[in-house]
């Protein structure tokens, strides 16, 4: 039985409301609330990801209010989606475990919980939907709750890039929107399985480029791919800290890579030139967002242009779009999704306590939180590409599959990038932990147990990421990387999971 | 033909005011314009001339309706272009709060 | 009602007074006839919530607070959220989330189509209250800002 897909929905919704409804009455309720919703979304993630392992090749499809689709609203579960669901759920439970101590500086946590459980909710139904209006509604819901987390201190600064943000996410889901009503117009379905098999049996030739634009521009905005970037630097480093790893480590990935990647490789079909506007795409970004990150001094904003760079490796590699490729891009997404978000949760562990994110009135911090310093330090190696670490592995991926591919100069690009990688995180670490202590430092003190509890996992979790290639576990990435592959067959697998 | 480039007029006009124009507010009711001329090219691929609206009611035949999934699309897409309307004018206000002004040009405290 | 300096003229309030409660009236019928006729919960919501914003406009803010405050609203549009989410999974008792559990009845008749008019009033709570929510937040909003 497929009954438990749509707990990924109802989980999150049911704790937004319940947290609203009595997380006014008492601070530890709404605490509770949240992080056994989010434990229970974590574990039954990682149950989906055990189901579809133990069986190869299969689409979880169950159909809502048991109307058959391609009538019907369907959800479908995949290998890459579980894979995906068991990284944004891991994420997102440490992150709650962080805010419990993060957040009892702000007034009405519990509006954050609201707004936080509403996120993972949106986030959540983009994976397991199988159906196109329904993603862009999850989409909405996801968007319009993170528009609201980004403007949650009410500062001047948060509420201008809060603006900026809503009006550029906007503008994107109206993109989203036109190039699914487009497709309706043509194919008279909404199921993502059954547009694509439309799509294959009638070639819908100049209408598809121009739909094709439409999310490349809608999904690219959300993905913060270069040209489109603008917002990124402004919104995540104004957010909370916990919300600032969310939205670095997984929500641009959801939104952005896997929307973008599912809806071209298993929908529309990618074609040559779809390709290769992705490995343009992807390299400027790679580029531009490590030159960027180089220059900045406030941590957060270094972080978030890391994050442009980052997402600009995934994006080249799906744009290779050879088999070792996707991999590599895969692990990368996931990898980056650990250490992105045990950067972020450590530059708000440096704000907590110094309360100051300015990388030149910092220093030395190694001496009053040596915690933090450990954690922050594996992140940076990590996401810098440290030989045993996983970063490494899966740029050395990237790098050799675009090799193989005769991308000789995109390789050396990949590679001179990773170079400007550990630069800018080296300054990161040179002058937040290491050197002389500030005067106005001397007695800092490490930051309470559960933040340091969710940034230990989180570094256990960027250490150990390196087995993902062990014969043992690249089964998951093979299999993940195996429905991308799929192509339109992906319509195949879900009707063929219904009878 | 030529009201769906009409839809898409209109939605260029919405992208100018959203690009365009210094007052946020303005900016604001650029991004509704854009929402209702993709909503309104959506109720509109599902028209059909002399159509008979999408409502079973009793000793009817049921020939000749209008496509009712687009008009159920539609108002979906209205009500959460509601939300988002509402929380940016919000923020917007919010903004003037704090600034002291409507224009885009001189909020710019973020920087690099 | 009684009557306060705040608001607009006595024309104004009169009316008001007389017609408010006929669109209450009206707000629940659409919701309640959501499955047979045009207009549902979300339409008969909005409605709801206008009835409770004319009376705003009409009497000024104190008297339309007083008949639903906003700590108010917030509870019936979290019951409202949680209605729906309870009324979609109880669905699972037939087998399937949103499963439309109860019997359909006669069709074109009040008493009828199972689920969706339990789901309508649900929607409706959502959306008037939210909406009056959204009004009442943008106007305070809007007066803390003109105070500056």
């Amino acid at each position: 039985m497929n009954n438990f897909i749509p707990f990924f929905v109802i989980i999150p919704l049911g704790a937004a409301f319940l947290i609203s409804l009595v997380g006014k009455l008492s601070r530890r309720l709404a605490d509770f609330l949240a992080t056994s919703g989010g434990f229970g979304l974590l574990a039954l993630s990682f149950f989906t990801l055990w189901i579809l392992n133990s069986r190869a090749g299969v689409v979880l499809v169950y159909k809502v209010g048991g109307w058959v689709p391609p009538i019907g609203i369907c959800m479908a579960v995949d290998n890459l989606s579980s894979l995906m669901l068991s990284t944004v759920n891991t994420v997102s439970f440490l992150v709650l475990l962080y805010s419990l101590s993060y957040m009892e500086k702000y007034t009405d946590k519990w509006k954050f919980y609201t707004l936080f459980m509403l996120m993972l909710a949106g986030m959540n139904g983009i994976m397991v939907t199988g159906d196109l209006f329904n993603l862009f509604v999850f989409l909405e819901i996801a968007s319009i709750s993170s528009y609201a987390l980004v403007a949650f201190g009410t500062e001047a600064e948060e509420l201008e890039a809060s603006f900026k943000y809503a009006v550029m996410g906007s503008l994107a889901s109206s993109f989203v929107l036109l190039g699914i009503a487009l497709l309706y117009s043509y194919t008279s379905t909404l199921n993502m399985a059954d547009i694509g098999r439309t799509l294959a049996a009638h070639p819908a030739g100049l209408l598809l480029n121009f739909v094709a634009v439409l999310f490349l521009a809608g999904f690219g905005l959300k993905a913060a791919l270069v040209p489109f970037h603008a917002w990124l630097p402004d919104a995540h480093p104004s957010a909370p800290a916990p919300i600032s790893a969310m939205l670095s480590g997984v929500f641009i990935k959801v939104l952005g890579v896997y929307a973008l990647s599912r809806v071209f490789f298993n929908i529309l079909g990618v074609s040559q030139g779809v390709l290769f506007i992705l490995l343009i795409l992807g390299t400027v970004s790679m580029v531009a967002g490590a030159f960027l990150a180089i220059g900045q001094s406030d941590i957060k904003r270094m972080f978030a242009y890391s994050s442009v760079s980052q997402i600009g490796y995934i994006i080249l590699a799906f744009g290779i779009g050879s088999p070792l490729a996707i991999f590599g891009g895969l692990f990368h997404l996931i990898n980056h999704a650990f250490f992105k978000s045990l950067l972020f949760l450590n530059s708000g562990a440096i704000e907590y306590s110094a309360e100051s994110r300015d990388l030149k009135k910092l220093g030395g911090l190694k001496e009053g939180m040596p915690f933090t310093a450990a954690t922050g330090i594996v992140g940076s190696l990590a996401i810098s590409g440290l030989p045993p670490l996983g970063g490494f592995f899966s740029k050395l991926i990237i790098i050799l599959a675009a090799v193989q591919a005769g991308y000789l100069w995109l390789g050396l690009a990949a590679a001179l990038v990773s170079i400007l990688t550990l630069a800018y995180y080296l300054k990161f670490i040179g002058f937040a932990f290491l050197g002389k202590l500030p005067e106005g430092l001397a007695k800092i003190k490490e930051v309470p147990l559960a933040m340091r509890l969710a940034m230990l996992i989180l570094a256990v979790a960027c250490l150990a990421s390196g087995l993902l290639v062990a014969p043992l576990f690249k089964s998951l990435l093979q299999s993940a990387s195996d429905c991308l592959l799929l192509g339109t067959g992906y319509a195949e697998r879900v009707f063929s999971a219904i009878r | 033909m030529s009201v769906y480039f009409l839809c898409l007029v209109l939605f260029s006009i919405g992208l100018y005011c959203t690009l365009r124009k210094r007052n946020i507010i303005k900016i604001v009711i650029g991004l509704g314009i854009i929402e209702y001329a993709v909503n309104l090219f959506f109720v509109l691929v599902g028209y059909k001339m002399a159509g008979r609206s999408p409502i079973l009611s009793p000793n009817q035949a049921i020939e000749n309706m209008v496509d009712p999934i687009p008009q159920a699309l539609v108002l979906t897409a209205i009500v959460i272009g509601l939300a988002v309307t509402a929380l940016i004018v919000a923020i917007a206000l919010r903004i003037y709060e704090k600034y002291g002004t409507f224009d885009i040009t001189k909020i710019k405290r973020l920087h690099g | 009602m009684k009557e306060t300096r705040q608001g607009m003229t006595i024309i104004v309030k009169t009316i008001t007074r007389l017609t408010v409660g006929l669109i209450f009236l009206y707000g629940i019928y659409i919701v309640l006839h959501g499955h047979l006729t045009p207009g549902g919960g979300f339409a008969g919501g909005v409605i709801m919530a206008l009835a409770f914003i004319h009376l705003m406009i009409a009497f000024g803010k104190e008297t339309a607070l007083k008949k639903l405050s906003q700590a108010k609203a917030a509870f019936l549009e979290n019951l409202g959220a949680l209605m729906f989410l309870s009324v979609a999974a109880l669905g699972f008792s037939g087998g399937y989330f949103f499963y439309n559990f109860i019997k359909k009845g006669m069709p074109f008749h009040l008493l009828s189509a199972g689920i969706i008019p339990l789901c309508n009033i649900a929607i409706c709570l959502k959306v008037g209250a939210g909406l009056f929510s959204i009004f009442v937040t943008l106007l305070i909003l809007n007066n803390t800002g003109r105070k500056k």
